[in-house]
């Protein structure tokens, strides 16, 4: 019988000090997800696949809520539609009793259709039309105001239709992470906020019920959610001593970071990231200590996407060819690039191989397969020695890569949930020319044969 | 293609430029190559060889052979 082959290769060793912070290499092989062969998955749904696992949605959703349940009495978690907007996943954070937190009207829509009722649907954003302001009075949603054009947009509205509007504000501050996010919503330190709050409750047509504040995305300071709250809840206790509105709710937003490593940290994402839990005693310990009698105690609603669904997606590829670089370096070409995992941009992804490869390893470039420069899924990476046809396993890729992808030289692929008894259902096929051309329309002079 | 004379090499793969005091470590096919090549057999008898040995088909292991020959050359081992 003929030995295993492994194409030959060398690797130079250089000296020098040791990174006292290296950490093992892993390269166990990702065979199978959620019990599902990824041979399988391949075989049926093609690659690349987005692949998620109904399990680990839920078992995020349950242990994030607990941590907040456990030291705050009246939680409530909404969950952030951009994040990953497919229907099926929406409805397991809806099963699992999240409300829906969307920023536009078409995820107005999309939530409403996923039977969430009209008042518990949070919308935010800058970019709320007239029309989908007018639905959401109706279905008395929360609407979280973000500017004045829109402050006085639904004063207009509210009245034009003779219905008043549950409403709260967004507010921005300092809460020491710079850049400020202050381009959403009204400032806090110089005023705004407490002035558009005046006008709110002033306004005979608006009922001012919360305050909102969304400080930033994949946040790594717990202290920084400690100012934020601090901050929300004076303007809701001055809500109450200064105008007689108290507010029902407080609404942190989202911004938990997930276990993924950004690009040129030092360490990776899952020694450094805090939990979720510590989010949460940062946050109930602030809003407990503040001073609101137990029983004025406002809801505490969580806005978070990333945190609950990040680690429960995965992009299984295929590799397309192996070249060598005009510097002698390795590199790989793979059937999936930034056009569909677009957090490649900002994360160093965990790859792993989907088979039993060899120990000997190489250090490699990985590139997607657009005709573009900028197309590298990792500049560097040690893996096993990849040959045409193999699999790879991206982890950590449930969060924005579903809704933030591109149809750019290549459609997007097929999205498969595995659900609790490891039985696995396509929720997105997989894009056709069809499906693409179907909102085109070719002028008749252009139909007809030219004549040269 | 041919090693350069001084090249050191041992037969679990460390390969050792005395020149440039350069030291490479190689998968265990790689090792063997070198083996063959130190021993001055031609491109063609061993490409024959990892035929009869190993599981691969001649396209594969052409294209592999380029890519290793690429490798030693930028590595400073060839006698061109």
């Amino acid at each position: 019988m003929k030995q295993k082959y492994e194409r030959p290769t060398i690797r130079k060793m250089n000296t020098g000090l040791m990174n006292k912070f290296g950490t093992r290499t892993d390269f166990d092989p990702v065979e199978a997800i959620d019990g599902v062969p990824v041979k399988s998955l391949v075989e049926q749904y093609g690659s690349p696949v987005f692949v998620l696992s109904e399990k680990q949605i839920r078992r995020n959703y349950q242990a994030a809520v607990r941590s907040f349940k456990t030291r705050y009495p009246k939680v409530q978690f909404a969950w952030s539609y951009k994040t990953n907007y497919l229907n099926a996943v929406c409805r397991i954070f809806h099963q699992e009793g999240s409300w829906a937190e969307v920023v536009s009207g078409f995820e107005y829509h999309k939530a409403l259709g996923n039977g969430v009722s009209g008042n518990q649907i949070i919308f935010n954003g800058p970019d709320k039309k007239e029309a989908d302001l007018i639905l959401a009075i109706e279905n008395h949603s929360l609407i979280h105001i973000d500017h004045y054009d829109e402050l006085y947009l639904l004063i207009d509205v509210c009245k034009r239709i003779n219905k008043k509007a549950k409403v709260a504000i967004r507010v921005n501050f300092d809460t020491g992470v710079y850049p400020i996010w202050d381009r959403f919503g009204f400032n806090y330190e110089n005023g705004q906020a407490w002035a558009a709050i005046n006008k709110i409750v002033a306004a005979e047509h608006l009922e001012l019920v919360g305050l909102h504040c969304h400080i930033g995305t994949f946040m790594l300071s717990t202290t920084a959610y400690s100012v934020a709250a601090t901050k929300l809840c004076d303007l809701a206790m001055r809500c109450k001593t200064e105008l007689q509105n108290p507010v029902q709710y407080l609404d942190l937003g989202g911004g938990f970071p997930s276990i993924n490593t950004l690009k040129g940290a030092y360490l990776p994402g899952v020694d450094t990231v805090p939990s979720v839990e510590d989010f949460a005693e940062a946050i109930t310990g602030t809003i407990l200590n503040f001073g609101f009698a137990a029983d004025e105690l406002p809801l505490l609603i969580l806005e978070s996407g990333r945190v609950l669904i990040d680690d429960a997606g995965y992009l299984i590829g295929s590799v397309l060819a192996n070249k060598r670089l005009s510097d002698g370096r390795r590199a790989t070409i793979l059937d999936f690039g930034i056009n569909i995992l677009f957090t490649s941009n900002w994360y160093d992804h965990k790859i792993s191989v989907a088979k039993e490869a060899g120990q000997y390893t190489e250090e490699t470039v990985l590139f997607g397969p657009l005709c573009m420069n900028i197309d590298v899924v990792r500049e560097s990476i040690t893996l096993p020695l990849l040959e045409r046809g193999d699999q790879v396993v991206v982890h950590k890729v449930g969060a924005y890569n579903m809704t933030q992808w591109m149809q750019f030289i290549n459609m997007r692929p097929a999205v498969v949930l595995i659900d609790m008894q490891g039985k696995s259902h396509q929720i997105r096929k997989p894009e056709t020319l069809a499906y693409l051309e179907m909102m085109e329309e070719v002028p008749e002079y252009l139909i007809k044969k030219s004549s040269f | 293609m041919k090693l350069k004379a001084n090249i050191a090499t041992s037969e679990n793969g460390f390969i050792f430029n005395p020149a440039t005091g350069d030291s490479f470590t190689s998968n265990a096919i790689a090792a063997e190559i070198l083996g063959y090549m130190k021993s001055g057999e031609s491109e063609m008898e061993i490409k024959k060889k990892i035929l009869e040995h190993y599981d691969v088909e001649l396209n594969q292991l052409e294209r592999d052979w380029d890519d290793y020959m690429l490798q030693l050359k930028e590595a400073n081992l060839l006698d061109l």
